[in-house]
């Protein structure tokens, strides 16, 4: 009885240490036979997701331009009023289902700006249009809406700030890693990957390669391994975002050669220079927009990342094609100027000085 | 009452402690008062100590409690002094090396991987005065020093990722931080970024070694407790007989695989095998960055790198501007 109860101690202690996902599991090969490469989907994240349908039947696109009904449409002015007005209805139910239109309207002067979400729905709306239309190496044609990263919150739930600079101190430097947090997967890697990766900012283009090109040392490649770590992390934030391991997109036979990595790799490739774009873009420069509350210790405002729309899967909401009910979204967003913001940028912002040199840490 | 008996089952003498023979001239004297521990006396020997110190025993001790505070309490300031984080959070906790800005420099400020420097100063002076030690008492045991050697292989390894790696690299920061998951993403990091360690022929012998280390471990571990029946613990006096022990744990390999090795050959297998892990694992760290800067390329170029069906994925990089 005592050996029973030790064994079972002992196996009780091991189990509650390890990592066991005791979750039914299936396991897809996605490479070529003995390379390991399979995708693994635990049943229990599979549930079906919730994609609200149309708050009515789509209208059609005839009738009279909404611009020459409402006032002040600086976006939305060359669709039907009906189109318009049903655009608003899903916006609403999107984004404010709990404030409704006041959410962002003054409800005395629809047409007024004074409310700050009025501005920064107008930017969404033309970055929305913007993505569907410039962006389909990324979002295909299953399109994105503003419920994709929303899902029903003013402030998508999933986003992320500027690391904040810690205090300097003589001991105790954590050096922007060793810290459990979502934006490096809960790993131990750098903090800042994200920030540093996803910002945009003054090299929107920017490589996120660390591999070598030669199989001997040269001159022109000397990033290191503590630079590797950065990547690294990045690589972990994609792969908890998508609930895919690494295997989904390379062949850890070679990281770095595109001929032996699958097509999701190309399309992630993509969604880098995206997010990018949406926070260079879109978001930062809406700083002097948003309020104190809506922005982080930094005073930068919550930004994108892959979890922002994927949340664990890798098509957001299943890949359902939500957007085929909203062509308002579709159009558009090549021919449209960029919207000012209601002021210009505040100076200090941190646009291009936030984002750290790419051999020191200067956030965290 | 039938007892089965053998060197680990054996009967627990409850005597004066035996304090071993007197050191020559100019030794320290060993410390301790011995005791005898039921508990130990299950798994060893009963009697625990006296034990020599000396002075290399006691700078060793000193210089690794030094590294360890230094490492401890660096962790420690990093959760702000609470205990409950530091618990919570010490698997991710880390004293880095200092980052690529600084080079190989000698002194750099204590909060930028200075106090990773001290640490793995003392660290390495702890171990190599341990080192010492091994071989002198060894010395001083009229034994040979095959420990010592042993040992040195480890330390070899050791100082090559911490100190002789990043001097031929020219920067501290290829060095590996202090830390539990921390050492284990630079250790991936590492092969990341030298384009897979895998295909690295020293660590493919390294890894052969470690594996063969514990094969040969088992194989001699269970030979000799499944011959404990018959008294192999006295292998030597049983040697020249037969029906011995010792013959019939030969004879199990000889009928069982064709080759067996001999008492004395045995340790020389596990020996070498143990010695090898770490010495081939440093040539291959070193050689890493150094000579080699993409282990797949290189092993492409030396035809060992086997290669899968082109995807047809291309990178995207090559195909002109993006999201416009």
């Amino acid at each position: 009885m005592k050996r029973i109860l030790i064994t079972a101690a002992l196996a009780t202690g091991t189990l509650a240490l390890s990592a066991c996902e005791l979750a039914p599991k299936t396991s897809i090969q996605n490479g070529y036979r003995g390379t390991g490469m399979n995708t693994i989907k635990v049943a229990a994240t599979a549930a079906a997701e919730e994609v609200p349908d149309p708050p009515y039947a789509p209208p059609g696109t005839e009738g009279e331009r909404a611009g020459a009904v409402y006032q002040n449409l600086q976006v939305l002015g060359d669709v039907s009023v009906d189109q318009f007005n049903y655009t608003m209805a899903a916006l609403t139910e999107w984004v404010s289902p709990a404030e409704g239109c006041n959410y962002c309207h003054n409800p005395a002067n629809m047409a007024s700006d004074e409310v700050y979400t009025k501005v920064v729905a107008r930017r969404m709306i033309q970055m929305n249009q913007a993505l569907n239309a410039n962006w389909s190496d990324h979002v295909g044609n299953t399109g994105v809406t503003c419920w994709t990263c929303h899902r029903g919150e003013p402030v998508p739930e999933e986003s992320w700030t500027m690391p904040v600079a810690k205090r300097g101190g003589i001991v105790g430097n954590r050096r922007g890693q060793n810290e459990p947090v979502s934006n490096a997967a809960y790993s131990s890697l750098p903090t800042t990957a994200v920030a540093r990766y996803l910002l945009g900012g003054s090299t929107p283009n920017e490589d996120i390669r660390v591999v070598s090109k030669t199989s001997r040392p040269t001159p022109y490649h000397t990033v290191g391994t503590m630079e590797t770590e950065e990547n690294y992390g990045l690589m972990m934030h994609i792969s908890q975002a998508l609930g895919v391991n690494c295997t989904y997109c390379h062949n850890s036979q070679s990281f770095q050669t595109w001929a032996s990595s699958n097509p999701p790799r190309a399309t992630a490739w993509y969604g880098v220079r995206m997010v990018r774009d949406i926070n260079s873009q879109y978001i930062t420069p809406l700083a002097s927009v948003f309020p104190a509350n809506r922005k982080g210790e930094m005073g930068d405002p919550y930004k994108v990342n892959c979890t922002t729309c994927h949340r664990g899967q890798n098509k957001p909401l299943g890949g359902y094609p939500m957007v085929k009910d909203y062509p308002v979204l579709r159009s558009g967003g090549a021919n449209v100027a960029p919207a000012p913001a209601a002021t210009p940028p505040a100076e200090g912002l941190p646009i291009a000085s936030a984002r750290p040199p790419s051999r020191k840490v200067a956030v965290r | 009452m039938l007892r089965y008996q053998n060197i680990f089952t054996q009967v627990q003498l409850r005597a004066g402690p035996e304090m071993g023979i007197p050191l020559p001239h100019g030794h320290d004297d060993r410390i301790g008062k011995p005791d005898l521990h039921y508990w130990l006396g299950k798994v060893g020997a009963a009697q625990l100590g006296p034990i020599y110190l000396g002075w290399t025993g006691l700078a060793s001790i000193l210089f690794f409690f030094l590294a360890f505070e230094i490492v401890g309490l660096n962790m420690m300031a990093s959760v702000d002094w609470n205990p409950i984080q530091f618990v919570r959070q010490l698997p991710w906790l880390a004293l880095e090396p200092p980052g690529p800005q600084w080079g190989f420099t000698l002194f750099v400020p204590l909060a930028e991987g200075g106090w990773w420097q001290i640490a793995g100063f003392c660290l390495t002076m702890s171990v190599l005065l341990w080192w010492v030690r091994t071989y002198r008492r060894a010395r001083a045991l009229g034994m040979g020093t095959h420990v010592a050697w042993a040992f040195l292989s480890a330390i070899f390894l050791m100082v090559v990722i911490g100190f002789i790696r990043p001097l031929l690299m020219g920067s501290w920061s290829e060095s590996v931080p202090f830390g539990i998951f921390p050492h284990l993403d630079w250790t991936a990091a590492f092969s990341i970024r030298y384009g897979n360690l895998f295909y690295n022929p020293f660590h493919a012998l390294s890894i052969t070694f470690l594996y063969g280390s514990t094969l040969l471990f088992a194989m001699h571990g269970a030979t000799v407790l499944a011959t404990a029946r018959y008294g192999s613990e006295r292998e030597i006096e049983q040697v020249t007989d037969r029906g011995t022990a010792f013959e019939r744990g030969a004879l199990f390999w000889r009928w069982t695989m064709g080759f067996n090795a001999t008492a004395e050959s045995i340790h020389r297998w596990a020996w070498w095998f143990a010695v090898l892990t770490t010495l081939t694992g440093g040539i291959g760290i070193l050689l890493t960055g150094t000579v080699v800067d993409n282990w797949y390329l290189w092993a492409q170029q030396h035809g060992y790198a086997p290669s899968y069906p082109d995807t047809g994925v291309a990178d995207p990089a090559g195909l002109g501007s993006v999201g416009q």
